[in-house]
């Protein structure tokens, strides 16, 4: 008789979990391609036309750049939270807050002519703090009262759902249609296809400079997560809050503090797909950034530089999803791939042995 | 002053009716969490048994098929999370969202089919003609709270003391608390660990579906993407509300539905101009959410004051021989 038998890894190689992640996405895929056969569609013809919109053709880094942007910014973000095992997963409110907040600037509150880096400056601060606001009302609930951020955070996402809804519909709304007037020039961020007089291999791309911000805001995490008193804390409170306690860490001063980082980025990946994308607030403008975030960050293990990696995946998943029928395939592969993963994460942390004949009493130790 | 009776309560008997689903959904819950495994993917199997069971109620004309498939999707997709947290041992927290996400793209992509289909046979309404002629409270109360609702309102009722029995007062009920409070013991007495949290796991899989199922078979009868508009999440706050007690649970259930079907209601009152004004309305449309939290405080308020009944092990993995309870 076989059995099999689980021991904990006193170490874990570097390479291990990486290794291990690929593998549960190629497993992934391979799940989906029998769903999408069960389901009367040809997995190769899907998958093929899918990996040459997102990653193969002319257009498709900068395409894939573009979509890529938002699920960075918000990955990042929701990394922050979830390295104190703080479950921010409210991230889609905060991006769609973000949006709203620079909207307003760019419409209401700057005038036209306001020269463009101030613009865009202003609309940035305000996507920022309007983010920062949506996710430090979770943070503050669960620091002072200890409401779980879970369900808190993802109702505030319905309610910012219903409260952008209220804006186009209603007082921001033109001609009857559910969308704001476009911004002006001044609120646009730069973009690739911008500089094609001089360089005609940027035209018709709209990879615009918001992905810079992810860029830059990933490797000044990745600096703070290394060097910072915070980045150190979050650790600490994440793995043993108990010992951080007794440590003196101040808790609840730290959940706070990185909610208003967590929902910022979050909201600042509304501000960048407002003014870097659809240059106005409509409804429904987000297919669901703030979501396919949580898995960009679990992907990328909340490692800040991995994530620019696994954000442009995913950007190309999007792109290559937009480009076949039914439109839920990529959010199914994501669901897959998200399983596949938290399943491998058992051979990260155990080791599998094999025995034959094994005496029924014996036990596996820790 | 009768027409204003008859008035509040239609509107508190299609509470309880746009409760029930919830009702389900957050019984289904709270078993599973009893026996020590957190399922956040309530959302996404209430998603799969809405459209299992919509499916099933169109292919074969019979909608108690149909909830029997929607029970079944739920409980299927309920046995992924429990093999990823039980055998596994993985992030409960991580696993459940990925049930949503899996459960959100499984529905989106095989429900497109179905989101035309108007004529699905749904779940029968239930006639009480005999309401109207009970003297006094009648016709004014009884008739617009009973007098016609659908059967799963009335499964939902038998529900609430059904599963507060199963808990409190029967061996396999026992078992559940004990893998959930403290597995190491249950283990020590010859209780399969194990195998009891993937039972009800898998209950509690079989309960997400039955919401689903009643969801589009009679509460809402169609399908769309995202029929479930958060209510498998709402469920779960519903559960800590609750304090992992099915009647607080009801309650809670109760209601959330009241105040998601008020907006709707509240468009005939002639009074309340605001109501059938779409673009004010949308401020209605978010209190069952804020409601949500708000009970959420309420409940961490009380906690403070008491310890609640929170199951001991909840989300830990057991692993016999090592620290833990």
């Amino acid at each position: 008789m076989i059995r099999f038998r689980l021991e904990r890894r006193e170490t874990t190689s570097r390479w291990l979990p990486i290794f291990t992640t690929i593998g549960a996405v190629l497993v992934a895929l391979l799940m989906g391609a029998i769903l999408l056969a069960y389901g009367g569609l040809n997995p190769m013809v899907a998958y093929g036309q899918m990996f040459k919109v997102g990653f193969a053709e002319s257009y498709s880094v900068s395409d894939t750049l573009v979509k890529s942007t938002p699920l960075l910014l918000a990955g990042l973000g929701v990394s922050i939270a979830f390295r104190m095992r703080l479950w921010n997963i409210g991230a889609e409110g905060q991006l769609l807050m973000g949006a709203w907040a620079a909207t307003g600037v760019a419409l209401f509150i700057l005038p036209e002519t306001t020269p463009r880096f101030i613009m865009l400056a202003a609309m940035s601060i305000a996507g920022f703090a309007a983010g920062a606001f949506w996710g430090v009302i979770p943070g503050w609930l669960k620091a002072k009262m200890g409401v779980n951020e879970i369900i808190s955070s993802l109702m505030l996402t319905y309610v910012a759902t219903f409260f952008i809804n209220y804006f186009v519909f209603g007082p921001w709304a033109v001609g009857g249609f559910p969308l704001t007037k476009k911004f002006p020039r001044n609120a646009w961020f730069p973009r690739l296809l911008d500089w094609a007089d001089a360089i005609p291999f940027f035209r018709g791309m709209t990879a615009h400079i918001g992905f810079f911000y992810g860029v830059v805001a990933a490797i000044l995490l990745y600096i703070l997560f290394k060097h910072s008193k915070w980045g150190y804390e979050l650790k600490v409170i994440g793995d043993n809050p108990e010992a951080a306690r007794y440590a003196g860490m101040n808790i609840s001063r730290t959940v706070i503090l990185t909610m208003v980082i967590s929902g910022g980025l979050a909201g600042l990946a509304g501000m960048s797909e407002v003014a870097g994308v659809v240059h106005r607030l409509q409804e429904n403008f987000s297919p669901g950034y703030g979501f396919t975030a949580i898995i960009v960050a679990w992907l990328a293990r909340l490692n800040p530089l991995a994530m620019i990696i696994v954000a442009y995946l995913f950007g190309g998943l999007l792109v290559g999803g937009d480009a076949i029928q039914p439109a839920g395939i990529p959010l199914m592969i994501q669901g897959m791939i998200m399983f596949c993963v938290i399943s491998a994460e058992l051979f990260t942390k155990y080791r599998i042995r094999i025995k034959r004949n094994a005496p029924l009493t014996e036990v596996s130790h820790g | 002053m009768d027409e204003t009776l008859i008035f509040i309560f239609t509107i508190i008997g299609a509470g309880l009716r746009t409760g029930t689903p919830l009702l389900f959904a957050t019984s289904g819950a709270l078993i599973n969490e009893r026996a020590g495994v957190l399922n956040l993917g309530v959302e996404g199997m209430m998603l799969v048994g809405a459209l299992g069971g919509f499916a099933i109620s169109y292919a074969t004309g019979n909608p108690w098929l149909g909830v029997a498939g929607g029970m079944l999707a739920g409980g299927i997709l309920s046995i992924l999370h429990g093999f990823v947290s039980i055998s596994l041992r993985g992030d409960q927290v991580v696993s459940g969202l990925a049930l949503v996400f899996m459960g959100r793209g499984i529905t989106s992509v095989f429900g497109s089919r179905y989101v035309e289909i108007r004529d699905v046979p749904r779940l029968p309404t239930i006639e009480l003609p005999f309401m109207k002629s009970i003297p006094v409270i009648g016709e004014s109360i009884l008739d617009p709270l009973f007098g016609s609702q659908n059967i799963v309102f009335y499964i939902g009722l038998l529900t609430v003391p059904a599963v507060w029995f199963l808990i409190n007062r029967t061996r396999p009920g026992l078992y559940m608390r004990a893998v959930g409070d403290y597995p190491a013991a249950a283990d020590s007495v010859g209780i399969n660990v194990l195998g009891q949290r993937y039972l009800w796991v898998f209950v509690g899989g079989l309960f997400a579906g039955l919401a689903g199922a009643s969801l589009s078979l009679a509460i809402t009868p169609l399908w769309i993407e995202d029929l479930t508009a958060g209510q498998g999440w709402i469920a779960v706050g519903l559960v800590i509300f609750a304090s992992w007690n099915p009647w607080r649970a009801a309650l809670g259930a109760y209601i959330f539905g009241a105040l998601r079907r008020m907006p709707l209601d509240l468009q005939a009152v002639a009074w309340l101009p605001f109501a059938s004004n779409p673009i004010l309305g949308v401020w209605l449309d978010m209190i069952p959410y804020l409601f949500t939290i708000l009970a959420l405080v309420i409940s961490s308020r009380e906690a403070t004051r008491q310890r609640l009944g929170a199951p001991l092990a909840l989300g830990q993995p057991y692993v016999r021989g090592e620290r833990g309870l």
